[in-house]
């Protein structure tokens, strides 16, 4: 059984349907890319995936004993937190937050995680730092540290890489894969960037006027036949 | 000198009596519980709330005088409580603006209370009565004992849960989203805060009074997140300087006969532009 199925999802807001009839699944170690126009409903499916909204029909289900609390994100950045005062230790650390229960305090056991999870990122010189001093790319491996002490299994990641400069976004990239790779970690990966897509992940959705769900090589023979048209997707920055 | 002996010679006068010492007492876990939850409040953009809640709670307190209650306490938090549920709900319903219901709920509230005072009221001095709940000016001196214990009771309570759930209102304020989707409930921890928020609302009417009740919430978080810039030291730092400035106030209250809340407040709007300062020297706040 998948980490993760998806079957016949309808997704939007009341009523409103903006992705209609999705289906795909996800299994253990894979690499999903998520791409698609901006607005077609990306950040939609991983909030619905999440639970942070109902969809309007169809059904999301768990496999292979995922629990809800053992799932990893790296939200799309909001306004909010850039004035926060918050030192990069105590962000990390609110990432077992899933794992506490009613308990008041983190275990030790919970500070060793987020320490190991700083140590994965290579921040340790920045863990007593301000947040929101930090550059862009900082706050990225701050926040995906957090993620990282969520979880060992999966990793939802939207957008990860909006505002990074290029060579900072290629470190990213590779950062991501190695989780993957080196740690075995699922990962689903929202991505304005068709060509990271297409270097790094081992599935792709497409969403958008036209669905597509496949392995990137199936991916990229449909591309050639013109499955996509012209390139229509490609307002990759 | 003989100033200064003459100074401390009122001081220890006035500390003789217990009215001035309960005043301290519940004065002091007032101002440490409201700035606890102050900065949650400022960082979740919450102030409003606190506005509203605070003429909500003025509100309450006409009803419970019309209806001639011995000790208003109990109603006025009932009231304030539900209020506070209530916007905290429209505040997560996407359609109604928020802030407008509180802005409607919160002057709905303070026109009701005075008209609710002037027909049913039949104190002599009305107005006195009025300015004296809206800006609090010796409720804190005239406590009665069930005010008393009902305060103090209430205050460790508050003192005490921020301290058991001081991770989770972090994570909470910070980024609610994310602990939503990696399994804790956020809705209910934002329940939990909001009925915290209207107990020490209620609490801090009996300090200030309730025009002047952000201010003990909001001065405190501002100035403390000018200089430090980690969650735990703006915590304890907003902490103190309510305590101080309370302290403060209350003292040059008391000596020098002027109203408890304003005096307090201006002892806020003075450590407030110090810490600005200090903030700009040290750097605290950058972008
Ligand atoms: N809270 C919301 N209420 C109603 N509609 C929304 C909301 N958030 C997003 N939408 C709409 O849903 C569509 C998909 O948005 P989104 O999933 O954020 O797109 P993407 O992440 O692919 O850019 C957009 O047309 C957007 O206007
Ligand atoms: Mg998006």
């Amino acid at each position: 059984m998948a980490l993760l199925t998806c079957e016949k999802l309808c997704l939007g807001y009341d009523n409103n349907i903006i992705v209609k009839d999705l289906s795909f699944s996800v299994n253990d170690g894979d690499y999903l890319c998520i791409v698609g126009e901006n607005g077609s409903g990306k950040s939609t499916l991983m909030r619905t995936v999440l639970g942070l909204q109902n969809p309007i029909s169809g059904d999301i289900i768990f496999g292979e004993g995922l629990k809800k609390n053992q799932i990893g994100y790296l939200p799309q950045q909001t306004q909010v937190q850039r004035d926060f005062p918050a030192s990069v230790w105590e962000i990390v650390l609110s990432g077992c937050i899933g794992q506490m229960g009613f308990a008041p305090f983190y275990t030790s056991k919970q500070k060793k995680t987020a320490d190991e999870a700083i140590k994965k990122m290579g921040i340790e010189h920045l863990k007593n730092r301000c947040y929101r001093e930090l550059s862009g790319g900082q706050q990225q491996r701050v926040l995906l540290s957090r993620a990282l002490c969520a979880t060992e299994n999966m990793l939802l990641l939207d957008e990860p890489v909006t505002g990074l400069d290029p060579k900072v976004t290629a470190d990213m990239y590779e950062l991501i894969d190695k989780l993957n790779k080196e740690y075995n970690i699922t990962i689903i990966m929202i991505s304005h960037d068709i060509d990271a897509a297409v270097k790094y992940a081992s599935h792709i959705l497409h969403i958008g006027k036209k669905v597509f769900f496949g392995t990137k090589a199936e991916y990229l023979k449909s591309h050639e036949s013109g499955f996509f048209g012209i390139r229509e997707d490609g307002e990759n920055i | 000198m003989s100033f200064l002996s003459g100074f401390f010679g009122t001081l220890s006068l006035y500390f003789s009596r217990p009215f001035v010492i309960y005043a301290f007492v519940v004065g002091i876990l007032i101002s440490l519980c409201s700035s606890l939850l102050g900065v949650t409040l400022v960082l979740k953009r919450f102030s409003f709330i606190g506005d509203g809640l605070s003429h909500v709670a003025f509100g309450a307190m006409a009803i419970a005088s019309v209806l001639k209650l011995t000790n208003d306490m109990p109603l006025i938090l009932l009231i304030t409580i539900i209020t506070a549920i209530l916007l905290l709900k429209t505040g997560q319903n996407t359609k109604i603006k928020g802030d407008a219901a509180v802005a409607m709920i919160s002057v709905g509230a303070l026109a009701i209370g005075y008209l609710l005072l002037n027909i049913f009221g039949n104190s002599s001095n009305l107005s006195g009565d009025v300015c004296s709940t809206l800006f609090g000016s010796t409720s804190i001196l005239t406590l009665t004992s069930l005010d008393l214990i009902i305060c103090v009771t209430l205050s460790v309570l508050m003192i005490l849960f921020f301290v058991f759930f001081y991770n989770k209102i972090f994570a909470v304020t910070f980024d609610e989203n994310f602990i939503t989707a990696t399994g804790t409930n956020a809705n209910l921890y934002n329940l939990l805060i909001a009925i915290v928020i209207a107990i020490i609302i209620v609490l801090a009417m009996n300090l200030v009074g309730s025009l002047l009740i952000s201010a003990l919430v909001i001065f405190p978080a501002l100035s403390a997140m000018r200089i430090f810039k980690s969650f735990l030291s703006v915590t304890v730092c907003s902490a103190v300087f309510s305590v101080i400035c309370t302290a403060l106030g209350l003292v040059i209250s008391i000596i020098g006969g002027t109203p408890v809340g304003s005096t307090i407040v201006a002892v806020m709007i003075i450590g407030f532009i110090i810490s600005y300062f200090a903030g700009l020297i040290t750097g605290g706040k950058k972008a």
